[in-house]
């Protein structure tokens, strides 16, 4: 039953074939099967068996959602109250969240019984895991190799079958990248699409939650859950939430693909390049039609996304000072001592590196020279996205350049490492939806395809996705001793 | 452009984190990297661009001036490193 999506879970959950207390039992003994893959920080057995049972009397009662008794798993960046909410760090490795975040809360009312917290980069700031407090974690189709990051237990998990769905976050492709190594569906929703609050801040103008899924379906399920306005998130968007399951099935003829010419070029393997041009045959097969477009200022976008995200992180991780929560040092002799040990005990080597990029890109004679610039490039980037969009309906390409890479392959060189995001970061900077979904394999590892469009249109997104794995099943491969 | 190994200890301390005396030179080494990235930016030209603070060029939402949170104190001191009274507690600043 753990290759079963959320559509069938929930069929065979109210036809009785299995109850939801069995269910979540199933996926507690594949966890702890498959624990050398370290996809988890924290499990939560106990509350997760409660849940299921309070799952079970919903499901008799009749009023039950399609997520309920459906065992997931949240990214440890989202507080779980009364739970220890790490965000992969030592920073926090005390720290039991005093309140839901809100896509917990709203998962949680829909019924979904939380497993546990997913293991992923410290406070999100990597692209393999392996920034992580608590290790590095496998990828379950090459176990030497990393899953991505920072969202890595999520995409490994999901991957593994050790849970059925998860969260995830996406700040430089966070969701998308993992989901690309893992072979899995990710969604990074439009900025403002789902509540950041509760979700540990890295960089907020790009920040965003979404749903870690093995189908375009279960993601469209998955998202309704997560999104909608909430008031306690002063950046999150009024605006209506469409049913995304109801436009799964449409047509896809007379579609408009864009493939920016900046995304097929040097840099990008060719074995890569071979699966995505099949995708995209595929997606012609469909009825759509393919247009090369430019967008010139894309190469700007990592120098961009580096001055930016570490400029917003170095102010949000100023209030890890060791006075209310978190990580205290020792015998400190006085408060500057505090701050300054607490700091620099509590974060690791990559969280450091950005916070002192952040500061001095914000210090005084640089602030003009690289913050402002960076926000200008950004505004270039973000009005190509409008000038593709409005001759394409979707814009679709590479999520990575390679396929996962080696565990310490890239570890050691820190700008190596950013390039792997090469082909995610810019949709972050614009504020548009985008998706990961597997198109294939090369060596054995899997390979995905992005599907980028205009802001808030995520049911497009899905439709395109559901229609593509109607006619493939490469979302349907499992790795090699996890079937 | 390149950083010095004082000018990483001054970000550093502008940033209240402490570096490992054995870890500063790697430091110089990386930030220098990433603003060797920073210059691919500077042959763009700029001048009439308006800055980008975030992607939905939003403004502040607004609400009634209404107590909507409950007094949580309790809960939220009892994850303090130290506290007393009700008070948090630091190392003292003024002898």
């Amino acid at each position: 039953m753990h290759n079963k999506t959320i559509a069938d879970l929930a069929k065979g959950l109210r036809s009785g074939e299995f109850s939801s207390v069995e269910l979540t039992q199933a996926f507690l003994d594949r966890i702890k099967r498959h624990q050398y893959l370290n996809a988890y920080i924290t499990v939560t057995d106990e509350s997760a068996l409660q849940a299921a049972k309070a799952a079970d009397l919903r499901l008799a009662s009749g009023d039950a959602e399609l997520l309920t008794g459906i065992p997931i798993a949240q990214k440890d960046i989202f507080c779980t109250q009364g739970v220890k909410t790490t965000c992969g760090s030592k920073m926090l490795d005390n720290f039991i969240a005093p309140y839901n975040a809100t896509v917990v809360d709203k998962l949680n009312h829909a019924g979904a019984v939380m497993l546990g917290k997913l293991n992923m980069d410290e406070f999100a700031m990597g692209s393999s895991n392996e920034t992580s407090f608590y290790g590095p974690v496998r990828n379950p189709w090459n176990t030497d190799s990393v899953p991505g990051g920072s969202s890595g237990g999520s995409g490994a998990a999901v991957a593994a079958r050790l849970a059925v769905c998860a969260t995830g976050t996406d700040t430089g492709g966070s969701i998308r990248q993992p989901a690309a190594l893992c072979g899995i569906t990710g969604l990074k929703p439009t900025y403002g699409r789902v509540s950041r609050y509760g979700m540990i801040a890295y960089a907020s103008s790009l920040d965003q939650g979404g749903p870690m899924t093995r189908s375009a379906e279960d993601a469209a399920i998955m998202l309704q859950a997560m999104a909608g306005f909430d008031e306690k998130d002063s950046t999150s968007v009024d605006c209506p939430v469409p049913d995304y399951r109801s436009g799964l099935n449409n047509s896809l003829e007379g579609l408009k693909i864009g493939l920016p010419k900046e995304f097929f070029g040097e840099g990008l393997n060719s074995d890569v390049a071979g699966v995505l041009e099949a995708a995209i045959s595929e997606y012609r097969r469909l009825g759509a039609e393919i247009k090369e477009i430019s967008m010139p200022n894309l190469k700007l976008a990592i120098p961009a996304y580096y001055v930016i995200a570490p400029a917003e992180c170095s102010a949000n991780l100023s209030r890890f000072d060791g006075v209310r929560f978190g990580y205290r040092c020792d015998s400190p002799v006085d408060l500057t001592d505090l701050y300054t040990r607490s700091r620099g005990e509590g974060f690791g080597k990559e969280v450091k590196r950005r916070i002192l990029m952040g500061t001095y890109a914000l210090s005084a004679g640089y602030y003009d020279a690289y913050y402002i610039k960076a926000q200008k490039v950004r505004r270039l980037i973000s009005e190509d996205f409008k000038n593709a969009l409005s001759e394409v309906d979707v814009i679709m390409g590479p999520v990575t350049p390679t396929t996962a890479f080696g565990i310490g392959e890239k570890i050691g060189n820190p700008i190596e490492m950013y390039l792997s995001d090469i082909y995610t970061i810019a949709i972050n900077l614009a504020g548009v939806p985008a998706m990961s979904i597997p198109a294939g394999f090369t060596g054995g590892k899997p390979v995905g395809l992005q599907i980028i469009g205009n802001y808030f249109a995520e049911d497009r997104l899905l439709n395109i996705a559901h229609r593509y794995q109607q006619v493939t099943d490469w979302h349907l491969q499992i790795p090699n001793g996890f079937e | 452009m390149s950083l010095t190994v004082d000018d990483v200890k001054k970000i550093a301390h502008l940033a209240r984190l402490g570096i490992d005396t054995r870890d500063i030179e790697s430091y110089t080494v990386d930030l220098s990297g990433m603003l060797d990235l920073m210059t691919q930016m500077s042959n763009l030209d700029t001048r009439d661009v308006a800055p980008m603070a975030h992607p939905m060029d939003q403004v502040q939402r607004l609400r009634t001036d209404a107590v909507t949170e409950a007094d949580n104190r309790e809960q939220f001191q009892a994850i303090a490193p130290q506290t007393e009274a009700g008070l948090y507690l630091v190392p003292k600043v003024i002898e």
